[in-house]
């Protein structure tokens, strides 16, 4: 009965990392992670700044090889694909850049378009609209569609990233810090924008973020990372892994400095160990 | 106390040369590896280069912007500096043939050089300057902001998507700017020494006629196709490989001018030799 269950579990898994390890030349970033998300499922990643949470994200959708390990999306592990297929997978895959990546020799339009051209058969009527309805979800006026990218501000930029990378309707969609950089009132109608994307189709969301607020608000479930030199030896990578309401109480002192956003002796620690790297 | 004092540097030498040596071998080492590596990635990125444009044809609002950069942009700068260096070329050969009292054969001379090398290597350094370390700075910005990366993950394959406009780019229109850059030193070279040293017109063509032929032509723009791509491509690899920041952006593009040119040189110089070759083979007894 357990290992039925256990097995289902594996099947269910639309993304299964395996034992992941990214290393870049002697710089060990991720070790040993293991993690699988059922479908449906919002999840929210913590860390403190550089534990590898971009390069987890990157890994699950390709962009980074894994030194060691393997990662799983919906049953295919994606690192044995061909570029065509790895293409064709990644239409399911909607990926927000931490700072939204657009393409600068394109007006915002264009931006926002580009999935819908380069796969879809859409009409330019129908693209146009799709478009516009993206940006007024994000937030953003109609006015904008013939600017570049260089012509707005950084929070801007970002919402548009936003809109890009929800156009085709994907199935996982990873949020690399969304909320970083916009106004607390931007930062919520993003954060109702997860939610409804959830509500109205059946996604699985990957949300990097530092907000606690955001954390709290649209997450099911939490992961916390730790820079590997932070580790006590033999520990894993991924020292938190429950519901939001288990990470209030969770005893671990490291996971409730980050909660409480507490620098305590984390500073001296850093210095100690020459900063790190 | 003194006796160590003087013992002691002599091991002490030999262990820091042993050193010495030991470090520079893995230098070498290394440096010999990393090219390996870097060749064998090059030739990666050149073979999916091909496989994606056999597979499909790129898009036109890829491949104008591209061929207009290399076609149109390029043809200005290519015609002034073919104009001079035909200029310069027929000052030069002039009082050289002067000497030998060989003025009458200086047509043969210019223009064979300018259809055979300079037009050529010509027009191939000023789009590997003009246009090569352009595509460079441009795809390395692209890489460095995760511009490339959001290509890939929104399913476009950015060898496709960026590279094979610029290949095809550069191989169509590379011709193009060769035969402008061998026209324009052609003609600058006829004004110089037509109105300059009133060298007889007849003798002066009649004598390129007789230099230049049609396998001229053809060897020059034969070579200009090779550099067209060994640019393109070059400059490309360049941009996606590279390294962060600001000054990885501005390494790319003077990198990617200088391999290419060293590429360039390299490349005229073996498809000369092999070019002589078949030109012998084709007409025995003539000479190239
Ligand atoms: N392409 C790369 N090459 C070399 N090192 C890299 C590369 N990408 C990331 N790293 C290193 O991996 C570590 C983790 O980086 P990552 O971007 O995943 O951090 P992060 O958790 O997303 O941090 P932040 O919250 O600041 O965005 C960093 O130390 C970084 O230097
Ligand atoms: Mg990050």
């Amino acid at each position: 009965m357990m290992i039925e269950q256990l097995l289902d579990q594996e099947q269910e898994a639309i993304v299964d990392v395996d034992k992941l390890s990214v290393t870049f030349g002697s710089q060990e970033v991720l070790k040993d992670i293991t993690l699988k998300i059922p479908p449906g499922q919002t999840l929210a990643l913590l860390g403190e700044s550089g534990c590898g949470k971009t390069v987890l994200m990157k890994s699950i959708i390709g962009l980074v090889k894994p030194t060691v390990g393997k990662i799983e999306f919906d049953g295919e592990n994606i690192n044995q694909l061909t570029a065509r297929q790895l293409s064709r997978m990644r239409l399911r895959y909607g990926f927000i850049f931490q700072n939204a990546a657009l393409f600068d020799s394109m007006t915002i339009g264009q931006n926002v378009a580009f999935p819908l051209r380069q796969h879809g058969r859409f009409s330019d009527n129908q693209i146009r609209e799709m478009v516009l309805s993206r940006l007024s979800e994000v937030g953003l006026p109609d006015s904008v569609v013939f600017k570049k990218p260089a012509e707005l501000s950084g929070g801007m930029r970002k919402r548009v990233g936003l809109a890009r990378a929800l156009i085709m309707n994907p199935e996982l969609i990873m949020y690399d810090e969304p909320t970083t950089g916009l106004d607390p009132i931007m930062s919520d109608v993003i954060n109702e924008l997860i939610l409804r994307t959830r509500s109205r189709n059946p996604v699985t969301s990957i949300v990097v973020t530092h907000d606690m607020h955001t954390a709290r608000k649209v997450a099911d479930r939490v992961v916390m990372l730790i820079p590997r030199q932070r580790l006590d030896p033999g520990e894993n990578q991924v020292i938190f892994d429950g519901s939001v309401k288990e990470l209030e109480t969770c005893r671990d002192r490291r996971v409730q400095q980050f909660v409480n956003g507490e620098a305590g002796e984390r500073l001296m620690e850093m210095r100690a160990n020459g900063h790190d790297q | 106390m003194s006796t160590i004092a003087s013992n002691n540097p002599k091991p002490r030498l030999a262990a820091r040369i042993t050193g010495w040596f030991t470090e520079w071998v893995s230098d070498w080492g290394e440096l010999v590896i990393s090219s390996c590596v870097a060749l064998g990635d090059f030739c990666l990125f050149v073979f999916s280069t091909f496989r994606w444009m056999f597979s499909r044809i790129p898009k036109g609002e890829t491949l104008w912007p591209n061929f207009y950069q290399v076609g149109v942009s390029s043809l200005p700068v290519v015609a002034l500096t073919g104009t001079f260096i035909g200029v310069v070329l027929a000052l030069q050969s002039s009082s050289q043939l002067g000497h030998y009292g060989l003025t009458n054969q200086l047509g043969g001379v210019i223009n064979l050089t300018l259809v055979r090398e300079l037009g050529p290597v010509l027009a191939a350094t000023m789009l590997a300057g003009r246009v090569g370390s352009a595509m460079a700075a441009e795809l390395g910005t692209m890489r460095v902001t995760e511009q490339i990366d959001a290509l890939s993950a929104m399913g476009a394959d950015p060898i496709h998507y960026l590279v094979v406009p610029r290949f095809l780019a550069c191989l169509l229109f590379i011709p193009t700017l060769t035969i402008m850059a061998d026209f324009m030193g052609v003609a600058g070279g006829y004004f110089y020494s037509n109105i300059w040293l009133n060298i007889d017109q007849h003798y002066y063509w009649t004598n390129s006629a007789k230099f230049v032929n049609n396998f001229d032509l053809f060897t020059g723009i034969l070579k200009s196709l090779f550099f067209g791509s060994a640019i393109s491509l070059i400059s490309c690899y360049q941009g996606f490989n590279c390294k962060p920041g600001a000054e990885g952006v501005g390494k790319a593009a003077t990198s990617s001018f200088v391999f290419a040119f060293i590429v360039i040189l390299i490349l005229d110089l073996s498809l000369g030799l092999s070019l002589k070759a078949v030109y012998e083979s084709w007409y025995p007894g003539g000479t190239y």
